[in-house]
């Protein structure tokens, strides 16, 4: 028998109110505002912004004030709101070459075309908390060069290219649209296009866990980081109605090309291959993380063996998405009474059937054993 | 990429200027009707593996348009990344405005000059950007060993 259980309402209504005092907290405290988030908690926005697959800083700073900082949570209110409005099209793709630099490094070439840029990072801090931010009002005063960086940077494996040393990165033949998980089911195995969308939408610590596990041995893997770099990269759409590209404004960008040693097979000579990470934002680890996994998922088409998590791409693919696996995960919190109620009679009934066989089996053995106990 | 033509030139100034920048160009609002009422949706943004291969799927983004016409006839477009409808109807007037101000290809004067100087402060921020990253710049040096 199915029973449909209604109510609830009042609590959901209240529990609505509540949240909403929770996200406050004390009202002694000024309230933060959605500029100072976005602006304050860039990287935040940026891993908002990946995992909710749509770039739009205000709107990821606005997930997180709502979500009182739960990235997850913020980054479903993104993929919610993204549901609701029209695609106009598909940009040009990006020219990450043409990207204005604020950071860019390599840990295969000292010296490069256009140089070791740092720029913004925490990697040669010394992780000691600063306490003067406990108080506001600190400005930073940054140095400036007399000269701009180069207006363009080569990016490097393009310069092993060059050389002929590294797995060559060409469009395939009549360079095809790509597929678009947010459209099609996804099948498998899976390409590339699906499988570089589905990481760069995917959890960075999911994605960073199994990058670690191929640098740890479960994948065999020997990268090195080819190059990092971040910076502002324009967006150019061609409406249809004008048939020409409209430049729509700058995205930051990270983009991570890890590469590997690769010592050859049958039809491959030995060179470097390539694992290539892109992501929104500031977000380097995500896009080195993407980066390794993106090389793993490779294997197969190298020839070699797939005995690891990260090189498969239905594990890869099916788990990396944690707004799925968040829903799949907590939609074990709600109501599953008549569920239950089925479960409990089935125990109830084998531990009734249990009982009575065993009842049944003493009842036998006490016969059995009876003529003895005469004795 | 660099063979623009000047109205995507100033379309980029557009798209990345604030909207208080556009009105301060544009001035008093000029007659015009709304074709197309300011509309956020979005566009897919694609990269390239590798950054010169296969095309994929990177993310969407938001992005606002708008489409006028002037009492006169001439349209104006605006496409920028953003939800700010404000913005898109001011830059799509100014964009009508702009073709409008354009005699025998010439764009200077007025409203071009006006949006020249847009640029220029655009390009102007991107050059501080980048020189406060060239302050970051590694100068390696090399420690000789021995005679």
């Amino acid at each position: 028998m199915y029973v449909a259980v209604k109510g609830g309402e009042a609590a959901i209504l209240a529990t609505h109110d509540l949240v909403a005092e929770a996200r406050r907290g004390d009202p002694a405290v000024p309230e933060i505002t959605v500029a100072q988030i976005r602006e304050q908690q860039a990287l935040a926005c940026a891993r908002v912004m990946n995992e909710g697959s749509l770039y739009d800083k205000d709107l990821a700073a606005l997930a997180l004030k709502q979500s009182q900082g739960d990235v997850i949570e913020a980054a479903f209110l993104m993929r919610a709101y993204r549901t609701t409005l029209p695609r106009f099209g598909s940009s040009e793709p990006l020219d990450t070459a043409a990207m204005a630099i604020r950071r860019r490094v390599s840990a295969t070439y000292k010296d490069l075309p256009g140089g070791q840029v740092l720029g913004p990072t925490y990697d040669y801090t010394h992780r000691l908390f600063d306490f003067a931010l406990m108080e506001e009002g600190r400005e930073a005063e940054p140095r400036k060069a007399s000269a701009p960086l180069d207006a363009t940077m080569p990016r490097v494996p393009d310069i092993l290219g060059a050389e002929g040393l590294m797995e060559a990165e060409e469009p395939p033949a009549g360079d095809p649209r790509p597929f678009d998980l947010t459209r099609d089911p996804v099948s498998f195995p899976a390409d590339r296009d699906v499988r570089l969308q589905s990481m760069a939408r995917g959890d960075e610590g999911f994605l960073l866990g199994l990058g670690y596990s191929v640098q740890r041995g479960f994948g065999g893997s020997h990268p090195f980081v080819g190059e990092v770099r971040v910076g502002e990269v324009a967006v150019e759409f061609v409406p249809e109605e004008l048939g020409f590209a409209v430049d729509l404004g700058e995205v930051t960008l990270t983009e991570c090309q890890m590469v590997n040693q690769f010592q050859g097979s049958k039809d491959v000579p030995p060179q470097f291959t390539r694992g290539y990470g892109l992501v929104f934002g500031h977000s380097e680890r995500k896009a080195m993380s993407m980066s390794l996994v993106d090389r793993a998922l490779k294997s197969r088409d190298f020839g070699e063996a797939t005995n690891y998590p990260a090189q498969q791409d239905e594990f890869v693919l099916y788990h990396a998405d944690n707004v799925e696996a968040a829903g799949f995960v907590e939609h074990l919190k709600l109501p599953h009474y008549v569920d239950f109620q089925g479960e409990l009679e089935l125990i109830r009934r084998i531990r009734r059937e249990r009982e009575e066989r065993l009842a049944q089996e003493r009842g036998a053995k006490e016969q059995d054993t009876m003529p003895e106990a005469a004795e | 990429m660099n063979a623009r033509t000047p109205r995507q030139h100033w379309m980029a100034t557009l798209s990345r200027a604030s909207r208080d920048e556009i009105a301060g160009l544009l001035g008093a609002l000029p007659e015009h009707e709304v074709l197309k009422a300011p509309e956020t949706g979005t566009v897919m943004v694609e990269g390239r593996a590798g950054g010169a291969g296969r095309r994929f799927n990177l993310g969407e983004a938001t992005v606002t348009r708008c489409v006028v016409r002037l009492a006169n006839g001439r349209m104006g477009f605006s496409y920028a990344l953003g939800r700010d409808h404000r913005k898109a109807r001011l830059a799509a007037l100014l964009d009508a405005r702009l073709q409008d101000e354009t005699q025998d290809g010439r764009y200077e004067g007025g409203l071009h000059d006006g949006i020249a100087a847009l640029a220029a402060q655009q390009d102007a921020a991107r050059e501080l950007a980048s020189r406060k990253a060239a302050a970051t710049k590694v100068d390696f040096f090399t420690l000789v060993r021995g005679e």
